[in-house]
Parts: structure tokens; C-alpha cells; sequence
């Protein structure tokens, strides 16, 4: 192991990090300040993908990266307008089940719309290249654009948040909806607004994944259980601890892919030798990239047990 | 007030009967229906029942939104899956095919005495999303593990061994039918009557309101815990019944999370708030699987409409409907909905050939090119090619979803106000 | 044995703010205490501390000699301690024959039974029959707690606290929000079932008060400023100074 190895590691683990953020970002808002768990945010982030993707052969990659987002903003506004509100008053389960229903629907519709496989949706010639090369490893241009549009939407969404009257009235809501109901603000108004919002910030970040990854039916599934444990593990409704947990589980994923290492492995060295023969082989030969997939939730698990309130979560009630 | 279901649900001989009417009905039901397919969706109902009726259990009568019931169901069928191939290699322990659904039932308990341990120290939304985990973690260990979980091809076993039991090897499918309904009357007769007892009480009233239940002695976690152990339970027995039923488990499908949130998905449709709720659901889940996904191949995307359809106005699922109408009925105000009631399915159905008219002619074109521009949709030759029936298409659709919209406007005023005449008329008869 | 309840320096912070500042409370056994004060002053605070709903900072609590600090709900309830809630917290689903029911099963020794079934209990069966009486509700035995009137869920709270037979009841503004009628009727209830038991109370009804107590703790500010007899509260300067600010106020609702 080397230091470029783990340099660019590092950098591919922040960037993956990031982008977990700016999905964990939307789902902790809409969580913190509605009660609802969004189930189908990430079908937003997969249709932020395809849109762009469909949007790019028409008027090109930079308008399309603007246009869809906000396409897919309005499609989570009108959702949460004559669907989720509807169901407000059946409580948090009749909601979860509804974005339940959405996420199955959305799915479907984008099988039938796009297709099964995957689509060929290309990063933009201004994308395409390594950006650095550390001895003989490269960083692709397209992680460090992902780098780049997070930073510039956190800051985004925090001056939102902090600078504007409306990002005012959202913090207030998230406090005390009654209040904020009884000065006269139309708070199912806000709530309509940050729900649209978190689904266009769920659909830029879809719109920059899915060039860089793959652009598939089953994005939304790969990257939906991921964001919930993100949320866990960071503690419900934390938005500091959403930050932090999502770059753990981006650098540690990121970095077990890459080792093939076994306690087998570990083993061989020391002169013992582990044979197929040997019980519990199958755990032992396990590489440490093989186990990759269920490390997130392994950490899930952990930490219930040792800090059921998540990293930087607080007792509620 | 007279004959009512509450009074018959109520009397020893009016819950006999229904027990018998029950036992009967499954026993008589390949009789009636003979066909090959018939006896496949009987078969997997009978243990799709059982599996709905255990995650009522955590859904309806505790209030856990569980992600994850196929981990139990899942690990139900591997171990009894396991259980069998090892009775077929002569030699090793055997244990006789009638008893492999308990070997799966266990299998299932122990899982949920695992995961339940740390699954239930929340409740809520965030324990919908820790069993979401699990069910991840689960189905992703189940790439794995190739040896244990059968990878690609998956675990298979025959269930024909050993002698005989009183002249049943179980290689029929008629036998193993009645198998599967046998253990489908006791197992919904125990968890009938596990709502009947202290702890199956107390979770409803945890689910009703956890903190009270802690103020009058019970600590809510341990309730959540064992129901959710005797849940795992009888999922494991569900799927120890499918094992028997498939004599091959794929254990990428069968623990993953979209199994879970299909039991979830029919267990709702049924109507969680009633106890046949879930029969009713897992009798759909089949139907649609077998029937349904046979008719169209976008039959994922109707099932999903609805149950949106359904979380929005129906939220206590095809039991609530028929108990709500029973009841209007009973009141005798129902002739003032026949016509609100035609006006509305006709315009459904109106409304539901145009919206499928239009997913069918898109399915064609996306997946079935191959078979040239024509389909066919309800005996009709259409030309997909043609864009005049497209715009034909969309501007029927509209039509009759504008019709719908006014029919469902009517129906639920008239509906709306028996409703509330029914409920002034009940604050009286209660008062003295 | 001398108390059944003693509270010994007890202290809630939340953050920087005290609202519990060292309360001393020795209720003996068998006596009817009312807890009253401007609001604010911590009274429910005080309860949620004593029945375990939420932990003190600092501070001992004692149920008949044991001490029950820093325990869990169900844990201080199992030690005979029952509370009732301010804002109506029952089984919205469940029929108030059933809330009843559920509230004897643990006292009754069945705990998390699921192989006995519940119709066999005859003796949870008949507590709950009893109570319901006694609490009026006979003829709203299988109506959900949901579709009862206020008064009638009032009541429902009441049974459910009193139906596992704990000899230490903490009320919560039992007669909040109820007409003068209902008050009154709802006093006699209270002494009716609470017969022979300790009993705690907050109230901001005087009548209630001065009705139904041996004595009386006032607290404000988190503290006790006085803890007697209703009339020696009555004519405490103390008390007549910090309740309201007003003597009057007292004097006049007392009559």
C-alpha cells in the first residue's frame, strides 16, 4: 500500500462521500421538518439521472444539469401537494408508505420509459480525462466535478439557510410548525417548497452521478438503503451528523473495494496456512472488498448498539 | 340492531362455524378447482397466508413497518431447504417432511431472536429503517456465502424421502397442497389466537401508545421482542412450506428487499387493521403473481398504482372497504349509493382501459419490438405505429379521467354523508 | 416505614436552566397530597421526575424505603407507583373495557404471557368490570377509547392508573379542562377510588384542592416554599405573596 494508493482512495472515498450527502442532506431536512422518511428519494436522484441523460441529447449537458434538477423539483413539489399531504392526516406510517408506493411507481415507469438495461449516458467532453496523476493512478475529472457541485450546493443550501427569509421561516418550521403556522407563514407552503427542493437536490446529485457511475434501473436501489443507514448512523434528523456519516461510509467503502485481504491472507504470513478444509473457510478466505457491500450496514448494527441515538444524534422525547 | 358480524365474531358457535367454514374451504377448494394453475395459486396462497398473517403481526397489530420479512421467510426455506437434502443423503439425521415447516419455523425465531434483539430497540420510522438494513445486509451476505446460500443456482432439494408417512411420499402436488393447508388453518388459528392473549394485547397497545404502556408495568421493547420472535416464527413456517412446495430456493430473491415490500405491500392492500386482512392480501399477492404478471407484463406498475391509489383513499385496504360497505348495508342507506356506485365503476373501468391502453401500447413499443409495430389489447388489433392512435389514446384517457373525477366527487359526498348519519345515529343508540 | 414516598434534594437541569432546585417531600403513607403552584414552577416536571419519565440530574427518591431514582417507568410502576397524565394518554384503539384490562395484567402476575388467553382471566376480567363501573363507563364498555367524550377519556385515564392497585397514585391535573359540574363529580370519584391509597396530586382547581387534600406543597421556582395543612398553607405569608402575587386570588377561589 502506498501513499498514492491511499491519496486517491481518500479523494474517490470524499467524493462518493459527498455526493452520499447531498442525498442524505434532502432526506434529513424533509425528515427533520415533516416527520416523513422519504422512501423514494432516491428514485428522485434516478430521475434526475435519466432526465438529464434525455435532456443532454436535446439541449446539451450544462443547461440539462440545471434544467433537470428542477424538472424533477417540481415533479417532488406536486408529489408532496396532491399525494403526501393527503395522506398527512392517516400519521408518519400512511406518508412512509406512500413514498413507499412512489419509489415502486417510479421505478416502473422509468423501465418502461428508458428501458431495462442501462443507457448510455456519457460524461460531457469537458468531463472526460484524468484531472491528476499520482505516480501511475489516476483522478478521473468527473470525481473532482462531483467534489466541486457538492461544495457548491452545501454552501448553497446553507446560505439558503441562514441568509434568506425564507431559509428563516424553514428553520423556524423545523423548530415549532405551529408557531411559525400561527405568525401567519403558510407552512404547508414551506413544507411543499423544501420537499421540491430536497427531490431537485436528490436529482442534481443523480444528474452528476450518473455519468460517473452508471445510469440503471437499479441506481435507486443501490444508493437508497445506503442514504437510510447514512441518516441512522449519523443520528435522525441531524443534518452535522448526516455530514459525517456520509463520508465515513464513502472513505470506508471506497477503501475496502480496494483490498483484497482475508484473515486467510493475514494468516499466510505467519506460517499458518488456511485450507478449504479448515471450518468456516468461507468466512476466513472472505476479502475485505468482498465484505464491501455489507460493511454500511455492519456499521449500521454497531452502532445501534452502542450509540442508538447515531454520532451525533440526540434523545428525542 | 339483529344479525351482525361483530355477534357472530363474538359467539363460541359463530367462531366455530367460521373455523370450520375455514378448514372446509381449503379442503374442498382443489376439488372445485382442478386445473394446473389452480393448484399452483392454491398451494402458494396457503403459505403466503400464513406469511402475511406474520407480518400483520409486527405491521397491523404492533405497529412495526418491517422491511425485512424476508429474512425470515428467506432463512425459514434455506434452513428447511438444508434440513431436507440432509434427510435425503442417507445416513445423516432425518427429519420427516410433515415436520420441515417447523424446522424452518425455528430457523425463522432464531433470526428474529438475533436481529430482533437490536431491530427492536426502536420503533417507528427508525425501526423501519434498521430492518431496512438488516434485509440489505442479509441479502447482500447471501452473495457471499455461496456454499450456505446456493449463489446463482440455488439450494435445491427433493422432498421425496425416507418411508412413506400412512402411504404419503408428498411427490404429488396434491398432496403437498394439503399439507400446506393443513398447516395453514392451525398456524392462522394460533396467531388468531395470539391476539387473544396478555402479550398480544399489549402490542396493540404499544402500538397505540408505547410510552402509556411503560407506565402500567411493561417495558415496550420486551413486547416488541417477543412479537417479533413469534412473528419470525411463523414466517420461518411459511417459508419452510415454500421450500417444500419449490424444492428449489434462490436465496438472492427470496431475502431480498423487494420480497419484503411485497409482503409488506399485499399485507396493506388486505387491511392491516383486520385480521383477515392479510389472507385476503396474500390471496391477491398470488393472484397477481400468477394471474396478473401471466396477462401483462407491466403488471408491477398497476400493482404499484394501486396500492398508491389505495394509501390515499382506502387506507384500511380491501378489508376495510368490504367491513365499511357491510356496515352501510346493515344501516339500510345503501340504495342511495347504487347509482354513485355504478356512475363510479363505470367510469373506473373506462379510466382503467384508457391508462392501460396507453402503458401497454409504451410496453410494446420499449420491450416487444421484435415482434413487429401490432399488439393486441382487449381482442383489438392496434398498430402502434400509427401516431392517430396515440393521440387517440391520451385524448381518451383525459375524457374519462375528467368523467372519473366527477363520479369519485359524487360518490364520496353521498358516501361522506351516510358515513356521518351512521355515526350520529350510533352517539344515540350508545347514550341511554 | 413511616413514608411512602420521600424525595430527598431532587434536581433537574435542562442545560443551563434549573427547573427542579432541590425538593425535600416526605408524603406518608395513606395521604392525600396536593402539589399546586403558578405554572411554570415544575410541578408536572416534578411527577415525570418521580415516575421515571424522565431522569433527575441530582437528588434521591424513595418509594416505601426503596429508592427508585434514575429507574425505568415500568420498573418504578412494578414498585407500586402508578401516574396519570395531564394530556390524555390511553389506547386510542382499544376499547376502554381492553385499557382496563391491560392496565391489571401486570399486577395480576400474567406479564408477557401469549399462551393463556385473556377471556380466561377471570380475575383481570372482573378488576376491569369493577373499575369500569366505578368509573362510570359501564355502558361504554366496548366503545373505543378514541370515540369517547373528553370527560369519559378523563375518567378512562383515571381507571387505567388506579386499575393496576398501586398504593402510590400521582394524578396530573386530573380535572383540566372540565366544567364546574364534571369537577365536582369527578372529586368524588377520585376520593372514591384513591380510597385508602397515597395520593399526589396537581391541581390548579382551588376548590379541588382545599377539597380533596390533607395537605398541601406549594412549589415555586422549583422549589417547595411551603408544605402543610390547607389551612396553615392558606395562612402562610409566604405563600400568599408568591401564588400569583396576590393574597385575593387564594382567599377568594378558596371559598
Amino acid at each position: 500500500m502506498n501513499t498514492a494508493f491511499i491519496v486517491i482512495s481518500l479523494m474517490n472515498g470524499i467524493s462518493y462521500g459527498l455526493l452520499l450527502f447531498m442525498l442524505s442532506a434532502g432526506l434529513t431536512l424533509i425528515f427533520s421538518m415533516m416527520g416523513v422518511l422519504n422512501f423514494a428519494h432516491a428514485s428522485f436522484y434516478m430521475l434526475g439521472a435519466y432526465f438529464a441523460y434525455s435532456l443532454m441529447g436535446v439541449i446539451g449537458f450544462w443547461p440539462a444539469l440545471i434544467i433537470a434538477p428542477l424538472a424533477v423539483g417540481l415533479i417532488g413539489a406536486l408529489f408532496e401537494r396532491y399525494s403526501l399531504r393527503r395522506v398527512h392526516r392517516f400519521g408518519h406510517v400512511a406518508e412512509l408508505l406512500i413514498t413507499f408506493g412512489l419509489s415502486y411507481l417510479v421505478l416502473e415507469v422509468v423501465q418502461l420509459l428508458w428501458g431495462r438495461a442501462a443507457v448510455p449516458y456519457a460524461l460531457p467532453p469537458a468531463l472526460q480525462g484524468t484531472l491528476f496523476t499520482l505516480y501511475d493512478i489516476q483522478f478521473p475529472k468527473s470525481r473532482s466535478f462531483i467534489m466541486l457541485v457538492a461544495v457548491l450546493m452545501l454552501v448553497a443550501v446553507w446560505l439558503l439557510l441562514t441568509r434568506t427569509r425564507i431559509g428563516l421561516i424553514i428553520q423556524a418550521a423545523l423548530k415549532n410548525p405551529e408557531m411559525v403556522e400561527a405568525l401567519g407563514h403558510n407552512v404547508p407552503r414551506v413544507f411543499m417548497f423544501v420537499f421540491g427542493g430536497g427531490a431537485a437536490l436528490a436529482a442534481l446529485a443523480g444528474a452528476i452521478a450518473g455519468n460517473t457511475y452508471v445510469t440503471e434501473p437499479s441506481m435507486a436501489a443501490a444508493v437508497g438503503s445506503i442514504i437510510f443507514v447514512v441518516v441512522v448512523v449519523g443520528g435522525m434528523g441531524s443534518l452535522s451528523g448526516a455530514f459525517v456519516a456520509s463520508l465515513l461510509i464513502g472513505i470506508v467503502q471506497t477503501f475496502a473495494v480496494a483490498l483484497d485481504i482475508s484473515v486467510a491472507t493475514v494468516l499466510q504470513p505467519l506460517g499458518i496456512s488456511v485450507s478449504p478444509q479448515i471450518f468456516g473457510y468461507a468466512l476466513l478466505s472472505l476479502t475485505i472488498s468482498q465484505m464491501a457491500p455489507i460493511l454500511p450496514y455492519l456499521f449500521l448494527v454497531l452502532i445501534l448498539i452502542f450509540r442508538p441515538n447515531g454520532l451525533l444524534g440526540t434523545e428525542r422525547g | 340492531m339483529g344479525f351482525s358480524w361483530s355477534e357472530i365474531e363474538r359467539s363460541f358457535w359463530g367462531r366455530a362455524i367460521i373455523w370450520l367454514a375455514f378448514a372446509a374451504g381449503l379442503g374442498i377448494a382443489p376439488l372445485l378447482f382442478r386445473s394446473g394453475i389452480a393448484m399452483t395459486i392454491l398451494s402458494q396462497a396457503g403459505y403466503v397466508i400464513i406469511i402475511c398473517l406474520s407480518y400483520n403481526i409486527l405491521f397491523g397489530q404492533g405497529g412495526m413497518l418491517s422491511f425485512g420479512h424476508a429474512v425470515y421467510t428467506g432463512f425459514g426455506a434455506l434452513i428447511a431447504m438444508h434440513a431436507m437434502r440432509m434427510a435425503g443423503d442417507s445416513g445423516g439425521w432425518s427429519v420427516p417432511l410433515p415436520l420441515i415447516p417447523l424446522v424452518g419455523g425455528l430457523a425463522g425465531g432464531f433470526m428474529a431472536v438475533l436481529f430482533g434483539y437490536v431491530t427492536t430497540k426502536k420503533s417507528g420510522i427508525t425501526f423501519a429503517m434498521i430492518t431496512l438494513g438488516l434485509g440489505e445486509l442479509v441479502a447482500a451476505m447471501s452473495l457471499m456465502f455461496p456454499g450456505f446460500f446456493g449463489g446463482e443456482a440455488g439450494v435445491k432439494a427433493d422432498r421425496v424421502y425416507g418411508e412413506p408417512l400412512f402411504g404419503f411420499d408428498f411427490g404429488p402436488q396434491i398432496q403437498v397442497y394439503y399439507l400446506i393447508a393443513i398447516y395453514c388453518v392451525v398456524c392462522t388459528a394460533l396467531m388468531y389466537a395470539f391476539t387473544c392473549t396478555p402479550l398480544g394485547r399489549l402490542l396493540n397497545a404499544t402500538r397505540d401508545n408505547p410510552e402509556r404502556v411503560e407506565f402500567i408495568g411493561y417495558s415496550t421493547q420486551r413486547v416488541r421482542y417477543l412479537a417479533f420472535i413469534v412473528s419470525g416464527f411463523f414466517a420461518g413456517i411459511g417459508g419452510g412450506l415454500a421450500a417444500i412446495n419449490f424444492e428449489i430456493i434462490n436465496a438472492g430473491d427470496s431475502l431480498s428487499i423487494a420480497q419484503s415490500g411485497s409482503f409488506l405491500l399485499f399485507t396493506f392492500l388486505g387491511g392491516a387493521s383486520f385480521f383477515v386482512g392479510p389472507i385476503i392480501g396474500g390471496i391477491m399477492l398470488v393472484l397477481a403473481s400468477v394471474l396478473l404478471s401471466d396477462l401483462t407484463s407491466a403488471w408491477l406498475l398497476y400493482i404499484g398504482l394501486f396500492f398508491v391509489l389505495m394509501v390515499m383513499y382506502v387506507p384500511g385496504g380491501v378489508a376495510s372497504l368490504i367491513a365499511t360497505n357491510v356496515a352501510v348495508v346493515h344501516s339500510g342507506k345503501a340504495s342511495r349509493l347504487i347509482v354513485p356506485y355504478i356512475g363510479l365503476i363505470v367510469a373506473s373501468v373506462a379510466a382503467l382501459c384508457g391508462l392501460s391502453l396507453l402503458i401497454e401500447m409504451t410496453y410494446h413499443t420499449q420491450f416487444e419490438t421484435a415482434k413487429g409495430p401490432v399488439m393486441r389489447f382487449l381482442g383489438a388489433t392496434i398498430d402502434t405505429h400509427q401516431s392517430a392512435i396515440w393521440i387517440a389514446a391520451v385524448l381518451y384517457t383525459a375524457l374519462v379521467g375528467a368523467f372519473l373525477r366527477f363520479a369519485c366527487l359524487r360518490f364520496m359526498s353521498g358516501w361522506e354523508k351516510i358515513q356521518e348519519e351512521m355515526d350520529a345515529a350510533q352517539a344515540i343508540e350508545v347514550r341511554p | 416505614m413511616t413514608h411512602a414516598l420521600e424525595i430527598k434534594a431532587l434536581r433537574k437541569d435542562f442545560g443551563k436552566t434549573s427547573i427542579i432546585r432541590g425538593i425535600d417531600l416526605a408524603v406518608r403513607r395513606g395521604e392525600r397530597v396536593a402539589i399546586i403552584g403558578p405554572n411554570g414552577a415544575g410541578k408536572s416536571t416534578l411527577f415525570n421526575l418521580v415516575s421515571g419519565r424522565i431522569t433527575p440530574t441530582s437528588g434521591e427518591v424513595f418509594l416505601n424505603d426503596s429508592r427508585i431514582d434514575g429507574l425505568r417507568p415500568y420498573d418504578i410502576y412494578r414498585r407500586g407507583l402508578a401516574r396519570s397524565f395531564q394530556i390524555t394518554n390511553v389506547f386510542a384503539n382499544l376499547s376502554a373495557f381492553e385499557n382496563l384490562r391491560c392496565g391489571t395484567l401486570w399486577s395480576l402476575g400474567y406479564g408477557y404471557s401469549f399462551w393463556r388467553f385473556l377471556s380466561d382471566m377471570r380475575d383481570a376480567n372482573e378488576r376491569a368490570e369493577v373499575i369500569l363501573e366505578q368509573i362510570g363507563l359501564s355502558r361504554k364498555r366496548d366503545v373505543a377509547a378514541s370515540s369517547l367524550t373528553y370527560a369519559e377519556q378523563r375518567a378512562l385515564e383515571i381507571g387505567l392508573t388506579i386499575a393496576g392497585g398501586q398504593d402510590v397514585i400521582l394524578l396530573d391535573e386530573p380535572t383540566a379542562g372540565m366544567s364546574r359540574t364534571e369537577t365536582e363529580r369527578f372529586v368524588e370519584l377520585i376520593r372514591k377510588v384513591t380510597e385508602g391509597k397515597t395520593l399526589l396530586t396537581v391541581e390548579h382547581d382551588m376548590s379541588v384542592v382545599f377539597g380533596l387534600a390533607d395537605r398541601i406543597a406549594v412549589i415555586v421556582y422549583g422549589e417547595v416554599i411551603a408544605f402543610d395543612t390547607p389551612e396553615a398553607v392558606r395562612a402562610d405569608a409566604r405563600v400568599q405573596e408568591a401564588y400569583l402575587g396576590s393574597p385575593l386570588a387564594m382567599t377568594s377561589a378558596g371559598h
